[in-house]
């Protein structure tokens, strides 16, 4: 059920790579910017390390491995705060096609996306709930062609994407767009999480060209995935907090002690382990079903579930734990704080994906 | 060892086949089969050849165990601490000690209980202060012991007891094998929250034990428990060799079954005391409850700890066959997690029951399981280790977080104990 040694060595390669390209002085600088990422380690992450295509089919100019292996790479990335449009691109967008697309657009989407020719953003127009995806745009076909009006409110590093990828909802089957992003309206949000960029795109009969459909089962099975990936984030930022935690609890003495021989924080953090423990088995296992299909169905919503408790909880020890000096602009601690917060809400909250385990639950009738 | 240890397991399942094919006859009386099946070796299999044994590691014994439930053979008794006791004299046991004590515990004619916890040290079973003096030729014992699983059937008792008070607390303790009937020995039930009384409390008033049943050397008690406790955490084997003969028809299954019966009683409760997770789905969609969110919520909770829990309780037991991962401290994990997951259920059984949880007994919701899972789950968390406990040893020996400072490190004499000293 663990890593084999192939994925415990890419684990290493993706980790490495990411320590060294994203220290947290290279996340400051990033999220300070309007662009939000290093294009210069943007373009070694897509050509050198090229790892954008893991999760894709090699049919379209992926590598052909899956939700384990892409999870490894979010895991890494999460735990270095990683600043770049990976999750949109690779993740959002590059899953929403391959599970709508039709084979050419496929062809030459993903290739695009996988070689990092392209960087993508999908526009969901409602983070919180699936059913709801599209239900902001309308579409206009012409003699000219299509063309798509609407708005969505947030949307993932659309400030830097080439291509829009846009989902309309008809009678709940979502039909995906393709919509360049010089004819959006892309407008720049103040975000509480400055490491993970959100724009407005407007659009207004916008020119688009229809690249597949999503059935609700495939909405549904997008959803699950960008949830894996996601939790995978999480997990990864969760377990490095927790680390660097324990780290200042060695140092930091007061009343002639370590800190962390208090057994009142001892306590505390042994909770947090046990609670980072349940979270990452339960994100693995959300990797391994959506590679197998083996397991139960609702693995991907525990994995959110728990890993967005999980980051909070680790998160507020970490500040809480560090005292004044957690509070401060110049520790780092806020930022990984920020993240878990973002992330906790993002395509759906703990409490949304419980309703959903429970929905799928009573959908088979058994647990 | 190794010769034994490199039998295939089919040659195994085949030699054992045939001998039970021989030998085994559902119209012998239970304490005759035994002696037959402890003389023919069959009966602990995973001890060592000169004892009872064949020295097979544990995956050869399994299949021993398989033969026996395939054919509805009995094997040997089931009694949870007798295999406490025959683990530790095994190992620690002197030549006299292994022919006198291990064959009537395996032929089910000696019952034993352990004899560990003080009401003076409980989290701290270091500190205990039963005293051993030496008077002559015996050990006279003096002291209280509680939470003693069947001592009121035993006949032998593991004891740990202070034998000197001058050195530090782990040294000064020596380790007894102590005869259950003698005046000196007293045992009381003891009746817990829940209504049952599964354990005893033992009262000991110059009880008698024997130089010879000294076990180990003098003041190496602690490091002999620590023996006796790992097997603790191992678990009682439950079924092991022959579970399926509690239901076939015959003169022997009926005497095994009243074996079993005595045996097995103190651990009735046991499932409610980990809060019956199984239960909770169920009967949120029998009694409708399931349709209130905030019992959905409750249940989902639930349902991630328990199913997260089993994932990484799978994915420690993968590495520990690997051969890394150290044992004790992912046990303390897992335990920490059952904790956990017991209080969440008993939570969600509770939301889920709502006024209805006032009642308990036949007349109460499945016949008194939920009253009896929401009086038992405050057990789960305190025996065999506190969760304190579990999350000091977490703290310090997996996040390997500094020590807190000690104040019972210099002879055991000055050390302060339990508040009725003060």
């Amino acid at each position: 059920m663990g890593f084999s040694s192939d994925q415990e060595q890419f684990k290493d390669i993706v980790g490495r790579f990411m320590a060294d390209k994203s220290p947290p002085t290279a996340v400051r600088e990033n999220m300070a910017s309007e662009q939000g990422y290093d294009p210069a380690v943007w373009l070694q992450l897509s050509q050198e390390v090229g790892v954008l295509g893991t999760h894709l089919p090699e049919a379209y100019g992926g590598f052909g491995f899956g939700p384990v292996e892409q999870g490894i790479i979010s895991e890494e990335m999460g735990r270095y705060l990683y600043c770049g449009p990976y999750f949109a691109s690779a993740v959002m967008a590059g899953y929403a096609i391959l599970n709508g697309g039709d084979e050419t657009q496929k062809s030459k989407l993903l290739a695009a996306i996988a070689s990092g020719d392209v960087i993508a953003a999908f526009a969901i127009d409602d983070l919180n709930d699936p059913t709801k995806m599209g239900q902001s745009f309308s579409r206009l076909s012409s003699r000219e062609g299509e063309t798509l009006t609407g708005s969505a409110p947030m949307v993932v590093d659309a400030h830097i994407a080439d291509v829009l990828i846009i989902p309309v909802n008809d009678n709940g089957v979502v039909g995906l767009f393709e919509v360049a992003a010089d004819d959006a309206k892309i407008l720049a949000r103040e975000c509480l999480d400055p490491t993970r960029k959100l724009s407005s795109v407007t659009l207004l009969d916008s020119p688009a060209t229809q690249v597949g459909e999503l059935q609700k089962d495939a909405v549904m099975r997008l959803w699950d995935e960008m949830n894996t990936a996601l939790a995978h984030e999480m997990i990864g930022g969760s377990e490095r907090l927790f680390r660097t935690t324990l780290e200042y609890m060695n140092m930091r003495v007061q009343f002639g002690r370590q800190i962390g021989s208090f057994q009142a924080l001892k306590h505390r953090c042994a909770d947090l382990l046990l609670a980072l423990e349940l979270a990452k088995a339960a994100t693995h296992e959300a990797g391994r079903f959506l590679a197998t299909g083996e397991g139960d169905c609702y693995a991907p919503n525990m994995a959110k579930a728990l890993a967005g408790d999980t980051y909070l909880d680790v998160a507020k020890a970490a500040i809480q734990l560090r005292g004044g000096i957690g509070f401060t602009w110049e520790e780092d601690t806020h930022m990984w704080f920020k993240r878990a917060k973002s992330s906790e809400v993002f395509l759906g909250t703990p409490n949304w994906h419980r309703e959903q385990m429970m929905q799928r639950m009573e959908a088979q009738g058994h647990v | 060892m190794s010769e034994s240890t490199n039998i295939s397991l089919e040659t195994i399942r085949e030699e054992v086949s045939a001998w039970l094919d021989e030998n085994w006859s559902p119209e012998r009386s239970l304490t005759a089969w035994r002696e037959i099946l402890v003389e023919g070796g069959w009966a602990a299999p995973e001890w060592p050849k000169e004892f009872y044994g064949r020295g097979y590691t544990v995956e050869q014994a399994e299949v021993v165990g398989q033969v026996f439930q395939e054919k509805g053979a009995v094997g040997v008794a089931q009694a949870g601490p007798g295999r406490l006791a025959s683990h530790t004299i095994l190992v620690h046991g002197n030549e006299a000690q292994k022919q006198k004590y291990l064959r009537p515990i395996l032929t089910g004619e000696h019952a034993w209980c352990q004899l560990f916890s003080e009401p003076g040290s409980g989290s701290d079973l270091a500190g205990l202060s039963t005293k051993a003096e030496k008077v002559g030729d015996q050990w006279v014992i003096n002291g209280q012991k509680v939470w003693n699983t069947s001592a009121h059937h035993a006949d032998f008792g593991i004891l740990v007891a202070r034998t000197d008070w001058d050195v530090p607390k782990h040294q000064g303790i020596s380790y007894f094998l102590i005869d259950m009937h003698q005046p000196g020995v007293e045992v009381r039930p003891l009746r817990q929250m829940n209504g049952h009384a599964s354990f005893n409390e033992v009262f000991m008033a110059d009880a008698q034990v024997q130089a010879d049943d000294l076990l180990g050397e003098l003041g190496q008690g602690w490091k002999i428990a620590a023996t006796t406790l790992s097997a603790e955490r191992q678990g009682f084997g439950g079924d092991r060799n022959g579970g399926r003969a509690r239901d076939l028809n015959g003169p022997i299954y009926d005497d095994y079954r009243d074996e079993l019966t005595i045996a097995l009683e103190p651990y009735t409760w046991y499932p409610q005391r980990a809060g019956r997770p199984d239960l909770a789905f169920p009967r949120a969609v029998e009694t409708g409850a399931i349709a209130d969110l905030n019992v959905r919520q409750e249940l989902a909770k639930l349902i991630c700890m328990k199913k997260a829990s089993d994932l990484a309780a799978e994915n420690a037991s993968e590495k520990r066959k690997a051969g890394n991962a150290a044992i004790i401290p992912e046990g303390s994990i897992g335990k920490l997690a059952a904790s956990e997951i017991a209080r969440q259920a008993s939570h969600v059984h509770t939301l889920v029951s709502g006024a209805d949880a006032m009642l308990s007994g036949a007349d109460s919701a499945m016949e008194g399981v939920i009253a009896e899972i929401l009086v038992s789950v405050p057990a789960i968390s305190i025996a065999g280790g506190t969760d304190e406990i579990q999350k000091n040893i977490i703290s310090e020996r997996v996040l390997e977080l500094p020590k807190e400072p000690r104040f019972d490190t210099g002879p055991f004499r000055d050390v302060p104990r339990n508040v009725t000293d003060l």
